[in-house]
C-alpha cells in the first residue's frame, strides 16, 4: 500500500456514490493486547461484504491521518486513522491505517463485487 | 515411540511458535507429523515490516509462508478451511465431527492442540475445545493421547505445572527458521522481544528453550 493521496481517493470514492457497494470495515488492536499488557483491553470489530449504498462520500486529512465518512439514506459509515491505500484487482479500493510496526489498526474497503469470504 | 502425531492449531505460525521443536524431535525419530491448520490467519494485523501485505493479499501470502514453514519442519500440511477469528462462532459439534473424521483417517497416537480456555486467542480456545471433543467422541480404545498447550500468563497458577516439558534448545535454529518462514508475521512478533533487550536471539532462545503441554485427562 502507499500513503493516501487525498484528491485521488476523493475521486475514487465519488465513483462508488449511488451504487450498490460491498464494504469491509474493520478495527482491531490485536487478539493479544490484554495478554501482553494486562491494563489494555482487546477491542475489535469487523463487517465484511455488507452491501450498502451511499449518496455522499468524503475523505478528510487531519495531521498525519485521514478520516472517511460515507452518508447513506438512513445512516453513516465512518473510519478514522487511515493512512495508506491501494487499488486491488483493478476495482477494489483498500484504505487502511497502520501503526509504527506496520500492523493494521483500521481498514475501510469498497468494491462493486464481493470480497473473498 | 509415537506412530503418527497430529498437530491442530488455528493459525499459520502457531505450529512454529508452539511446537516446532517438538515436531522436529518426532521427525528425527522418523514419526510422521501432520499439521491441521484451522485458518489462513486472514484477519491478522501484522502486514510485514516494512508492510508488504494488505487485508486481501494476506491469506495467500500466509498460505505460502505456512507451506514453507512445513517444509522446514518436514511435516505434512492439511488446511481445515475455517476463517480467522470466527471458529468460536461455528457449531463446535460440527467442527469436532470434521476433526474426528480426519483423525479416524490418520489414526494418530498423539494429538497436540491448545488447552481450551487457557490459550489466549479465541480461535486457539475454540479449536482446542473442538479437537479435544473430537478425540473424546472416539472409541476409548482408539483414542490418541492429547497434549494440550496453555499459553495464558497464569496457567501454571490455574492448572499446575505442565507434565510434558520438552527441552528444545537442540532445535532452536530450526524453530527460528520455521518462525521466520512466516515473514509477514515474524518481524512484528519477534519485534516485541526487542522492547527491553537488544539481543533478540538471546531473548528468543530463553523464551523458546522449552515447549510445554498438559496431557489431557478424559476421565475428569
Amino acid at each position: 500500500m502507499k500513503p493516501i493521496e487525498i484528491d485521488k481517493i476523493q475521486d475514487i470514492l465519488n465513483r462508488f456514490v449511488d451504487k450498490d457497494v460491498y464494504i469491509h470495515l474493520e478495527t482491531t488492536n490485536g487478539a493479544y493486547a490484554s495478554h501482553i499488557n494486562d491494563k489494555a483491553y482487546n477491542v475489535g470489530a469487523y463487517i465484511r461484504n455488507a452491501k450498502v449504498r451511499f449518496n455522499q462520500a468524503k475523505i478528510i486529512k487531519d495531521g498525519k491521518i485521514y478520516r472517511a465518512g460515507l452518508k447513506m439514506e438512513i445512516g453513516w459509515i465512518y473510519a478514522e486513522g487511515l493512512s495508506d491505500w491501494e487499488i486491488f484487482e483493478n476495482e477494489k479500493l483498500l484504505l487502511a491505517g497502520h501503526d509504527r510496526q506496520g500492523r493494521l489498526m483500521v481498514s475501510l474497503q469498497l468494491s462493486e463485487t464481493p470480497f473473498n469470504y | 515411540m509415537e506412530e503418527h502425531v497430529v498437530v491442530i492449531y488455528p493459525h499459520p505460525d502457531d505450529e512454529s511458535f508452539g511446537a516446532a521443536g517438538t515436531m522436529t524431535e518426532f521427525r528425527k525419530q522418523g514419526v510422521p507429523v501432520t499439521y491441521l491448520c484451522g485458518t489462513l490467519g486472514e484477519m491478522g494485523r501484522n502486514m510485514g515490516s516494512p508492510i508488504f501485505a494488505n487485508r486481501e493479499t494476506l491469506p495467500e501470502i500466509r498460505k505460502k509462508e505456512l507451506i514453507e514453514a512445513c517444509n522446514v519442519l518436514d511435516v505434512e500440511l492439511k488446511l481445515l478451511g475455517y476463517r480467522d477469528k470466527t471458529i468460536e462462532y461455528e457449531d463446535i459439534n460440527e467442527v469436532a465431527s470434521h476433526l474426528k473424521k480426519i483423525l479416524e483417517d490418520i489414526k494418530p497416537s498423539l494429538v497436540i492442540t491448545h488447552y481450551p480456555d487457557h490459550a489466549v486467542h479465541p480461535d486457539h480456545n475454540a479449536l482446542g475445545a473442538a479437537a479435544i471433543e473430537a478425540v473424546r467422541l472416539m472409541d476409548t480404545d482408539k483414542r490418541p493421547k492429547v497434549w494440550a498447550q496453555a499459553i495464558t500468563n497464569n496457567h501454571v497458577e490455574m492448572l499446575g505445572n505442565p507434565d510434558i516439558i520438552n527441552d528444545i534448545t537442540e532445535y532452536f535454529d530450526i524453530k527460528m527458521k520455521a518462525i521466520l518462514s512466516h515473514s509477514s508475521q515474524a518481524s512484528g512478533i519477534i519485534g516485541q522481544f526487542r522492547k527491553d533487550q537488544d539481543d533478540v536471539d538471546e531473548v528468543a532462545k530463553a523464551r523458546f528453550s522449552t515447549e510445554q503441554f498438559y496431557t489431557w485427562n478424559f476421565e475428569k
